[in-house]
């Protein structure tokens, strides 16, 4: 296909959806137009030719604007252009839009973003899950054949698993993090949103390899995808008990057991084992990534760039009433909690306490990869809730990312697939099979998918609102 | 009777590292640019752009470690330190908190005393604030991530004059090796201090730090003024005047220190380690490689000047006042036989000239004329081309033009009179008109000579060589009274 017809499918569809869903806060259509018909004139063609894709909020393409959902950064304009993005277009892939996001990154329901909530396209009164909102939101559209998203506690996974489409992220340090705007920095990953595995290994074997602009990248070459298998004999997935707790939600066990068969059936063995660190997890993700999140948006102070308001004329004063009003409440509230933990006092009880426990998470994620080879388990604790349903309650939304937020202290590769569906008011609610690796096993665990995918036909499914439309 | 008052003083250097760029991105290291033109998005704090350690500065570091005898830590990281200021982009310096680069290690005064070091912690410089140009605040960031190392010495230091002498050797020593250049004007070395006082015996005072000093010359005066205010609130009795834990500023004109904070108000940088940079380790071919180029530091040079080359304590002092002289000096060297001539020259003649602004060049690297030159000049008045006078105005026009010392000799028509018989000449002319000083001379006063060849050079035009004009005039003097 050429790039500019697969452009012109996308603003198709961008046009026909995204007044409903708005997952992406900018359209480029000029500028895409202009990449597609160069591309479409070269004699060279790129690993991923006239492929358009759509961006988070929170990284950067030169001259555009990279606002991470805030109003701190509402129109201010990238410098320069993020490793992975550069790299996705030194391939031929084609930039059309900026997604929309929770603020900085600071939510799991896409509802924190300060210019407005993207909506869940399998059902517009729900929440399309976050931070990655717009992202998941314009895939599962089909706006756009791949998207790029951030996952630092399951911004990726959690909204690809309530937005019905294939959700990754990968081991820490395999994909630069240099201009991906810093949430909580030892957590960061570029993350990739796609309609199934084999997608998001093609891109993946693009915007992976070291890069010597991100000092925490892994000196590892580019991503290359495993052979693809036909069956999954000889593969021991285990089930980690924490994750499959006696409540757990009926609308997501039923699909997820339905899962655990077919894996069975392609001729996994199933293996249950303890986490036992798991339940700590939330607390001490929330303690990492807020200390790291205040210190990240330090910067963020009205003197070089973004939002300025003088309040009572001093240096001081201008800080705080620039911050104060620029920020939105989550943003605000990380802010707190991450200077509390950090303050002199607090810092051993807090955040030494947190490093501990992260790093017996990951002891315990690799006693169990000494008996297993992939993890198997929900992505998120619920299917889509209703817009507004969490937002006044900020526990409720921090424990949407239980079974995430571990893989993300451990810095594992996790993917999150759809696995079916949960009925509810008459509407079908995707939900998402987890499946996590060892650390730069990312092959592993992509190919384990891709095996699923080839034998089930959940990720095929489409929202109804663009099942007519897309064909 | 009470014991004497001691004060404790320890001192914090910060030192701007040559490195060609900045600690954690790509842009130049330089000083006197216009504004905000050494910038890129890292140093500005854009979001999204990250920190990439310049191995340039770690070398610097270690450099600087070795060169003061410190431990190197094998394992090393960096941590942030936040705070809210307009020149501080990121809103956190990228510093180390609790595993610098090196511990321990010192220096010994000329008085035998060692002063030891606490630790050299690499960390990035701020950008400038400029405050004075009406309403606003100007923001100038091209020293913004510049690569620092701050030296923190042990509490070792008793007195100003000691202080300043601490000062001065660590800056010869950082010069010699290379780390930095040391230039208080240029900023690229600033000092912050604490001193306390106390009666020998007793507990140590409450510790005051003291800030804004741009000379070393102020941190002496400022040091006075405090110790002597301490020691006077101290003496009052009076509770209310004893020394709190602050931090005082220098006020340059009126010569004395005032509160800037107090210890309530200071700050909590919230220090933890920098996610964006992993723990570095420092391998032993690391230290190896740095310990190569390790430049002979001053003292060194100084044993090696008087032991090999044969000089005097004193011209090897000068010769190693500089990095810049000591290397201009052996460079010439290695055209020239005498050492000691060429540390004369150097010296004397060249020294002069930096001090006369009409010669044009300040400084050794102002020098427009190669170390060959001055050894051909050198040569040329050894000879007895020309005379010390001649040489000097040579030395003087080769500041300010690319001819050589040889062409310019002749070209100022400054070579010396050998020709006897014009010599001759000159002095039957001057002996003519002065016959009580030949008396004189002949009477057995030698000295009374020296009156008569001043008038002889005159003659000559200054170039006459006043050997050869000493000699003839003794000889015919001596001709005179044997024909007489
Ligand atoms: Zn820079």
């Amino acid at each position: 296909m050429s790039a500019r017809a697969a452009l012109a499918t996308a603003l198709d569809r961008i046009e026909r959806y995204d007044e409903d869903i708005g997952a992406l806060l900018e359209v480029d259509a000029a500028g895409a137009a202009a990449r597609a018909a160069e591309l479409d004139r070269s004699e060279s063609h790129g690993a991923l030719h006239g492929m358009p894709f759509v961006v988070k909020a929170n990284m950067c393409i030169e001259g555009r604007i990279a606002s991470c959902g805030s109003r701190m950064l509402e129109g201010y304009r990238a410098p320069y252009t993020a490793s992975a993005v550069q790299r996705l277009i030194d391939e031929g892939a084609v930039p059309i839009g900026i997604a929309n996001m929770d603020e900085f990154a600071f939510g799991s329901s896409g509802e924190n973003s300060s210019f407005g909530s993207t909506r869940n396209p399998w059902d517009l009164s729900r929440a399309p899950g976050g931070s990655s909102s717009g992202s998941a939101a314009a895939v599962a559209a089909r706006m756009v054949p791949f998207a790029l998203g951030s996952d630092t506690g399951g911004s990726v996974r959690q909204p690809a698993a309530l937005c019905g489409v294939t959700g990754y992220k990968p081991t820490y340090g395999v994909v630069s993090r240099h201009g991906l705007i810093a949430f909580g920095s030892s957590l960061d990953a570029v993350g990739v949103l796609a309609t199934s595995a084999a997608d998001v290994e093609r891109v993946l074997a693009v915007i992976s390899g070291a890069d010597e602009r991100d000092a925490t990248s892994a000196l590892r070459a580019p991503f290359e995808p495993a052979p693809a298998r036909t069956d999954l004999r000889g593969l021991r997935v285990g089930l980690p008990r924490e994750y499959f707790p006696a409540d757990l939600d009926g609308r997501v066990r039923q699909p997820l057991e339905q899962a655990l068969d077919d894996l069975r059936r392609l001729g996994a063995e199933l293996v249950e084992l303890d986490l036992p660190t798991t339940r700590h997890a939330i607390a001490a993700y929330y303690v990492v990534a807020t200390a790291e999140a205040s210190s990240n948006l330090a910067r963020y102070d009205g003197v070089r760039y973004g939002a300025r308001i003088a309040g009572d004329g001093s240096l001081q004063g201008m800080f705080a009433a620039t911050r104060g009003a620029a920020f939105g409440a989550e943003a605000l509230r990380r802010i707190l909690l991450g200077t509390y933990v950090l303050s002199s006092g607090y810092y051993d009880a807090w955040y030494l306490r947190a490093l501990k426990v992260r790093r017996a998470i990951l002891r315990d994620f690799q006693a169990a990869f000494e008996r297993v080879d992939v993890l198997a388990a929900p992505t998120s604790p619920t299917p889509a809730f209703r817009l507004g349903e969490k937002l006044s309650d900020p526990l409720a939304m921090y424990l949407c990312d239980v079974l995430t937020v571990p893989t993300s202290l451990a810095g594992l590769p996790a993917i999150s697939v759809p696995c079916g569906c949960a009925a509810e008011d008459g509407v079908e609610l995707p939900v998402g099979l987890q499946l996590i690796g060892p650390a730069f096993e990312d092959a592993r665990v992509l190919s384990v998918a891709r095996c699923y995918q080839a034998a089930t036909e959940h990720h095929r499914r489409l929202p109804p609102l663009v099942a007519g439309g897309v064909a | 009777m009470n014991a004497a008052w001691n004060a404790v003083i320890g001192l914090e250097v910060h030192c701007q590292l040559a490195t060609a760029s900045k600690l954690f991105c790509a842009c130049r290291n330089a000083f006197g640019e216009p504004p905000n033109t050494l910038v890129c998005p890292l140093c500005t704090g854009q979001p999204g752009a990250l920190p990439v350690l310049n191995r340039e500065a770690l070398e610097l570091g270690l450099r600087a470690a070795l060169a003061l005898g410190c431990e190197v830590a094998a394992r090393s990281k960096f941590d942030r330190k936040h705070y809210f200021y307009c020149d501080l982009p990121k809103g956190y310096q990228i510093s180390q908190y609790d595993q610098p680069l090196c511990s321990g290690g010192g220096l010994t005064l000329a008085t035998g005393k060692r002063v030891r070091l606490k630790r050299i912690h690499l960390e990035e410089d701020a950008g400038k604030a400029i405050h004075d140009r009406g309403q606003v605040t100007l923001v100038d960031l091209n020293r913004a991530g510049v690569p620092l190392i701050e030296c923190v010495s042990e509490p070792d230091i008793s007195t100003p004059a000691e202080a300043h002498e601490y000062l001065s050797a660590l800056k010869e020593i950082l010069q010699f090796a290379g780390v930095s250049e040391c230039d208080m004007e240029k900023g690229s070395l600033r000092c912050d201090v604490n001193v306390s006082v106390h009666r020998a015996g007793t507990p140590l005072g409450t510790k005051v730090e003291l800030k804004n000093l741009n000379s070393f010359a102020h941190v002496v005066a400022a040091l006075e003024y405090e110790i002597r205010r301490q020691i006077e609130a101290y003496e009052s009795g009076e509770p209310s005047r004893a020394p709190v834990q602050e931090t005082r500023l220098f006020d340059v004109q009126r010569g004395e220190t005032r509160t800037m904070r107090a210890k309530e108000d200071a700050h909590d940088y919230r220090y933890f380690p920098d996610p964006d940079l992993p723990p570095f380790h420092v391998t032993r071919e690391h230290l190896e490689r740095a310990r190569a180029h390790l430049p002979e530091l001053p003292a060194a040079r100084r044993k090696r000047y008087t032991d090999t080359l044969g000089l005097c304590e004193y011209d090897a002092g000068v010769m190693t006042s500089s990095r810049a002289l000591a290397d201009y000096f052996e460079a010439t060297l290695r055209f020239s036989s005498s050492a000691k001539d060429v540390a004369n020259w150097l010296g004397n003649e060249v020294l002069a000239l930096f001090k006369d602004p009409s010669s044009g060049v300040r400084a050794v690297d102002e020098l427009t004329f190669k170390p060959f030159d001055l050894a051909q000049l050198i040569e040329l008045a050894d000879s007895g081309k020309t005379n010390r006078a001649g040489a000097r105005t040579i030395l003087r026009a080769m500041c300010s033009t690319p001819k050589a010392p040889r062409e310019l000799l002749r070209d100022l028509g400054l070579e010396q009179i050998e020709d006897t018989a014009q010599l001759e000449r000159w002095c039957r002319e001057v002996l003519a008109g002065s016959e009580r000083i030949v008396a004189e001379v002949r009477g057995g006063n030698e000295k009374a000579l020296g009156a008569l060849i001043g008038p002889v050079m005159k003659l000559s035009g200054g170039k006459a060589k006043p050997q050869a004009v000493r000699d003839l005039l003794g000889r015919l003097i001596a001709e005179r009274g044997s024909a007489g």
